[in-house]
Formats: C-alpha cells, structure tokens, sequence
C-alpha cells in the first residue's frame, strides 16, 4: 500500500509537533486522584460522543446524569490521547436545571474519551467512548 | 473583549429546566502548536467559565486546551422568577468578561 504524499506530510507534521501524549495511565492516576475510596461504577452518566470523528479540530460531546439518586456535584472529562488529558470540568449549582452540559472538543487521535460524574453521595460514575479521528487536531 | 453570543428561550416557564447556548469567539490556542519557524505559540484560553442567575450558580466550568476554538457550550437552568443571567469567564491573562442575559419567566 502506498501512502499518498498529504497523507505522508500530515502525518510526519503530526508526529513531528505533538509531544508525547498522555497515557492510559496517566488518565487512571488522576481518576484514581478524583474518586479516591469511593467506588466507581459504569453507568448512569452517559457521554455521547460520535464513533467516527472526520475533524479532531471540533467534536461535539454531551454530557449528561439520567435522574441521578443524589445531586450531580461535577462531571470531569479525560482524553486518553490527547497531549494534555484534562478536557474539562463541569460543576452544578443550585440553579442547574439537570446535569447535562454540551460543548466542542479537541482530540489529537483515535482514543477512548472517559467521563466521571461525582455525586453529592460520594459515588461516582464512568462512561466512555472509543472513537476513531481521521484529521486530528494537533495542526490546522 | 470578545464577542459573545447568548441564546436563551423567550417562553421559560418557572421551574421548569431550559437550555441555555453560549458562543464565545476565541481562538483557544493550545500552546501545543508552533509557527512557521518552528516557535511554540503561547498557551491563550479561556481556562474559567461561571454561569450565575441572580448571584446563584447555575454552572462553574474549568476549561483545558482540548476545548475546540470558539467555545460553544449548552447548559440547563431553572429559574423560579425573570432575572439576569450573567455569564463570566476568565482567559490566561486572567483578563474577567461578564456578558448578562435577561431571563423573564412567564
């Protein structure tokens, strides 16, 4: 198979400008780091995110807690891939209307995107979303 | 100052949730990339985002880089009466915009 040339250049141009990305296990120590003692299990949240991603430059994500048992105290997003895993923070306020927050993300390659839902209750939840970018989003 | 664009519905009822869209213009630079002679731009984002109505939080967000440029959010709100929706948010040079937002409950 051969590669086609922009193809070639996109990809050393790539692999040239972003720093090493962040690991799977950098993204377990700081969910370990958020969760603590408390237990994490799958479910309740859900992050929604599409499976085939054509420009890692702008990506639509919701996020969102279907009747969450307690008061959704924050709702923290990682990317795996990405060269800095952190994506972002939500935090609820008294005047949220529901737990549920949508916005434009960067992803820098195919990865799992992982989203943490903290309950006032202490329990916390996790979604995540393997996807594949075709652009990714470390060059314009 | 950027430019902000603010949507919130005309018919809110009182207590019950609506959603309410941000659009901010900023090029969110990531201070990953370089320029053409290979220097990194410096890191410029809009790091801190705070939804208030009446002076009660609505939504406290931390942004990273890996948020897209021109930041697009949508949130829920609750209102129980019409009041002002102010919309804060910080950048790297910790440089404070507030946009309001009038929300009349019907």
């Amino acid at each position: 198979m051969t590669l086609p040339r922009r193809r070639f250049v996109l990809i050393t141009t790539c692999a040239a400008v972003s720093p090493a990305s962040a690991k799977p296990a950098e993204v377990a120590t700081l969910i370990q780091a958020l969760v603590g003692d408390a237990s994490l299990k799958d479910g309740l949240i859900h992050l929604d995110l599409p499976v085939m991603v054509e420009n890692g430059n702008a990506v639509a994500m919701s996020v969102s807690v279907a009747d969450p048992p307690s008061p959704v105290e924050a709702i923290h997003v990682f990317a795996e891939g990405n060269p800095l895993p952190r994506v972002a923070v939500f935090r609820f306020g008294p005047r949220s209307g529901a737990p549920r927050v949508g916005t434009r993300i960067r992803l820098a390659t195919s990865q799992t995107v992982i989203a943490i839902a903290k309950l006032r209750d202490g329990s916390c939840w996790r979604d995540s979303v393997d996807l594949l970018v075709t652009l990714a989003a470390c060059i314009e | 100052m950027v430019r902000v664009l603010i949507n919130v519905p005309k018919q809110i009822r009182a207590n019950e949730p609506f959603d309410v869209k941000v659009l901010i213009s900023h090029p969110m630079e990531s201070g990953q990339r370089r320029d053409q002679v290979g220097q990194p731009i410096p890191r410029d984002i809009i790091n801190h985002f705070i939804a208030t109505l009446d002076g009660e939080t609505v939504l406290d967000a931390d942004f990273f880089p890996a948020i897209a440029a021109n930041p697009f959010l949508s949130f829920s709100v609750v209102a129980e009466k019409s009041g002002t929706l102010a919309l804060t948010f910080v950048d790297d040079h910790g440089v404070t915009q507030t946009e309001l937002a009038a929300i009349t409950v019907t």
